[in-house]
């Protein structure tokens, strides 16, 4: 079993000629996880659906959402001599608050002499705490790990489990900045507002592998939405787009929430990591960068581990408040606009010079189009920007030549 | 720093504190935390995010999914 068999370019044309047989009306499909914005992009899928059908981009990327008063709090605790502050590598480059000061990203704060390491999993934090401790001259200080946890369902289990082992080895020089969010209440923020202008909702497969199905039951029944839970790779994508069409053309309408991973995510979700998620965290507000504050939408630490909390462990300084910025992140995460109708978008804001954190990340709505908008679709080999066919493609034009092969974007 | 993957379970190591397996993404063998899917065995795939399997991949079910596609007919 190949993941590529999911980007084969005969299944491809098979669900575009449905998607093009079936949409007879315009419609707007929201999308809420920055691999699937990025498999959009990449692979053309937005040119290869009839024009009336537009797909926009949700809050689903988290490294886009952490505060910038976050990041300030990141940058300050990595910069306390003796931490080792461990990271995703997406969150080097995202811009705190402080717009002028010389150190407003981790990779700056690095260049100063703080040691930022990038992880690639929560238990490499927890091994580089277990190696300082052992490693430590008997009576001198052990040097304290900072794991920087953000993410969203998908990835709080495993932060859970570095905490919950931290806790069970008694490592005292480990502690972690938390700033996971979950999905469903933004969705509440988007939806809430009269005029969202989104038809239907592809969700991400991967958060329901772990939280299960049932959040999206009560979304679609009270917002009237119909939603497919999807994966992110070709035909995952469009089996999504075409159920959502398939849902809207019907007469009436329907609102179903279909689970088109069910080969990966069960309806319940993976009950080990949800009953870890809730030992370890409870819920609280939380802020989203873009898109402010979010009733019940974060994780925090109960009360037997908060003793593993970097935030009230390293003290705090005063911290700038979020600068006012022409970036339009807030209307690109609620999907009122794509990031090319930001004015700023490849001009004053492009990846080298990101204004907002969308332009920063891989998996960011922003980062994502300019990288690829220049892109034909389908054409994986050339993967340096240039001639992207600015009109849609119909299905004919896909041959069985053009490779899709998503296997070296999944290499870990 | 979102994306799952699936990769092949080479060996299950339960000795330690925790339960981790050897894992196979196309020829790049990782250390992977088999904790959440005590159900996974050798030779299954797993879907990994951040160094943890996160679910089993039903193959069957996925190349049922793909022969649906494809018994759709071209006109
Ligand atoms: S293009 Fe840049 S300025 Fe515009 S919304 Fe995206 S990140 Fe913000």
């Amino acid at each position: 079993m190949q993941s590529t068999d999911f980007g084969n370019p005969i299944h491809v044309e098979s669900l575009v000629r449905q998607i093009h047989a079936k949409s007879t009306r315009p419609l707007t499909l929201m999308e809420v996880c920055g691999g699937q914005t990025h498999a959009i992009l990449r692979y053309g899928i937005d040119q290869l659906l009839p024009p009336h059908l537009r797909i926009v981009h949700g809050p689903g990327c988290p490294v886009c959402v952490t505060p910038a008063e976050t990041i300030d709090r990141a940058i300050e605790i990595a910069s306390v001599p003796g931490v080792i502050f461990c990271t995703f590598g997406d969150m080097l480059r995202v811009p705190g608050s402080q717009s002028h000061s010389n150190a407003n990203d981790l990779m700056h704060a690095k260049s100063q002499g703080a040691d930022v390491r990038v992880i690639q999993s929560p238990l490499e934090a927890l091994r580089i705490a277990r190696a300082e401790s052992q490693n430590a001259a008997p009576g001198s200080m052990k040097r304290q790990v900072v794991l920087f946890a953000i993410g969203f369902e998908t990835t709080a289990p495993a932060t859970a489990m570095a905490i919950r082992q931290a806790k069970e080895l008694q490592l005292d020089s480990f502690s972690a900045l938390v700033c996971h969010v979950l999905v469903p209440p933004a969705l509440d923020a988007i939806f809430a507002d009269v005029d969202h202008g989104i038809d239907g909702l592809l969700a991400a497969g991967h958060v329901c592998t772990i939280a299960g199905d049932h959040p999206y039951h009560r979304l679609a029944d009270q917002f009237n939405l119909p939603i497919a839970i999807t994966g992110f790779e070709p035909v995952d994508l469009l089996r999504g787009i075409l159920n959502l069409v398939e849902q809207l053309e019907a007469k009436p309408t329907s609102h179903r929430v279909d689970n088109l991973y069910e080969h990966i995510a069960s309806a319940e979700g993976n009950l080990q990591a949800q009953r870890t998620v809730e030992t370890v965290f409870a819920i609280c507000d939380q802020h989203w960068r873009g898109m402010g504050s979010i009733p019940q939408s974060g994780l925090k630490l109960q009360p037997q581990f908060a003793s593993f909390d970097a935030s009230s462990r390293f003290p705090q300084g005063k911290l700038p408040g979020e600068q006012p910025s022409c970036c339009r992140a807030a209307d690109v995460l609620r999907g009122k606009i794509r990031p090319i109708e930001c004015p700023a978008f490849g001009t004053l804001c492009n990846p080298n010079h990101p204004l907002g954190a969308p332009m920063v990340s891989a998996e960011g709505a922003c980062a994502a189009y300019f990288l690829y908008q220049a892109l034909a679709p389908l054409n994986i080999s050339e993967r340096t920007p240039s001639k992207r066919t600015p009109s849609k493609r119909t299905p004919s034009e896909l041959t069985q030549s053009e490779s899709l092969n998503p296997k070296d974007d999944l290499a870990p | 720093m979102c994306l799952a993957i699936p990769g092949q379970i080479l060996s299950i190591d339960s000795t330690g504190t925790l339960r981790m397996g050897r894992v196979d993404f196309g020829g790049v063998i990782q250390e992977v935390c088999l904790e959440y899917t005590p159900e996974i065995a050798v030779g299954d795939y797993a879907i990994v995010h951040v160094g943890f399997a996160i679910a089993r991949l039903d193959v069957i079910r996925a190349k049922e999914i793909l022969e649906t596609i494809a018994q759709i007919p071209t006109e």
